[in-house]
């Protein structure tokens, strides 16, 4: 791993009162170089986040201690369902932009389509499998790119380092655009996808740090560089 | 290649391919299996420990509630059945998880002879099951001691 310096891990939360099931998804996301919690119920899941089960307008103890990029759970366990999970977090200030996940052995429609309603960003029916959790590889590239290019900010001599180990062809690595296209190239050729994932970062400016660093972007060679990976992949 | 080795992985791949021409195993199991890697070498194994464990308490549950006769209750033989639908679906229990769908429907019906007589079969599928895969480990086993590579079998 040529980027350990500044790799850091998908963290999925995986909720499911079923230890069989339990360790089936966490193998399958291990598999997918995720880094991952199990719990066995929503309780537990929502104390986790640091979230008060019995109010959700309360500010959590604890916001940013355990960074979570995906929660997944079963839609079926006592007492609180992965639905009731499912709305607690939409519900919660602090965790409504985490992606949730509603598995469930029973294809329902109507039970489906509440979930997808309620901000579910995914429904996979048990049992699951690696062609379902790479679906959620946009979530992951996109958040793993989120974090490697605010750490660029902070770290420049790194940067020069880890871009030289891996890409040797790209000449000027002090710059962070060039980091970033390594990063590209190497997790996913391809085309439409590296294309998507360039348009969803120039869309969402709500982000006071991700405005920053599009403007940097923007006035750097980057932009016209990312053209050329795409097509030439 | 060595000829006792290579009789081996014949009989091996006879045996997987039987298992699952005969039911017993679904593609579920084949994804299982392409999960195990040299990280987690046992992966399988002891999925299949949790999945057997699981049927001993589930099938006990069941035999308990079952045995009620007059208050039995069918919701909780119901909530049983799901789970162990659940857990053989995702193993690739094939059989098992049949009878589970007839099960479920036993116990909607509130048919008591009907579920006594799925219960008995659930539990001779599952040591059946067991007994097979135990034999599939042994052939596994055999192989690597005898200086060979477990192949891979590709059930299409």
């Amino acid at each position: 791993m040529g980027m350990a310096a500044v790799e850091s891990h998908f963290h999925v939360l995986a909720v499911d009162d079923s230890s069989f099931d339990r360790k089936l998804i966490e193998k399958l996301l291990q598999k997918s170089s995720c880094q991952v919690t199990t719990v066995d119920s929503g309780y537990k899941a929502l104390e986790f986040l640091g979230i008060e089960s019995n109010d959700p307008n309360a500010l959590s103890t604890s916001p940013q201690e355990v960074e979570v990029n995906l929660i997944i759970t079963d839609y079926c366990m006592p007492g609180m369902t992965g639905y009731d999970l499912l709305k607690k977090v939409k519900e919660s200030s602090a965790f409504k932009n985490i992606p949730v996940v509603i598995m469930s052995s029973e294809n329902v429609p109507a039970r489906i389509s509440r979930c997808l309603e309620e901000g579910a960003e995914e429904f996979f029916l048990k049992p699951v499998r690696m062609a379902d959790l790479n679906k959620l590889k946009p979530h992951m590239m996109k958040t793993k790119l989120n974090n490697q290019k605010l750490e660029e900010i902070d770290k420049p001599l790194n940067v020069a380092a880890a871009a030289a180990a891996v890409e040797p062809e790209i000449k000027d690595s002090a710059e962070v655009g060039s980091k970033i296209l390594t990063l590209q190239s190497e997790l996913e050729p391809k085309q439409v996808h590296l294309q998507v994932a360039q348009q969803e970062e120039q869309t969402l400016g709500n982000n006071n740090k991700r405005k920053s660093m599009e403007e940097g972007l923007s006035t750097d060679r980057s932009r016209p560089r990312f053209e050329c990976i795409t097509t030439a992949v | 290649m060595d000829a006792h080795v290579a009789q081996l992985q014949m009989q091996y791949r006879n045996y997987i391919l039987s298992l699952y021409q005969q039911g017993f195993l679904d593609d579920q199991f084949t994804e299982l299996k392409s999960l195990q890697d040299d990280g987690s070498p046992d992966f399988v194994a002891e999925v299949l420990s949790l999945f057997f464990d699981d049927c001993v308490k589930l099938v006990g549950n069941m035999a308990r509630a079952l045995d009620q006769i007059g208050t039995v209750d069918f919701c909780q033989v119901g909530a049983n059945v799901h789970q162990l639908k659940g857990s053989s679906s995702s193993v690739g229990a094939k059989r098992v998880k049949g009878l589970c769908i007839n099960f479920k429907e036993l116990c909607e019906a509130k048919n008591y002879e009907g579920c006594v007589r799925c219960l008995q079969q659930v539990d001779i599928e599952y040591k059946t099951l067991k007994a097979k895969l135990q034999d599939m480990f042994n052939l596994e086993k055999q192989i690597v001691q005898a200086g060979g590579i477990v192949p891979q079998v590709d059930i299409n």
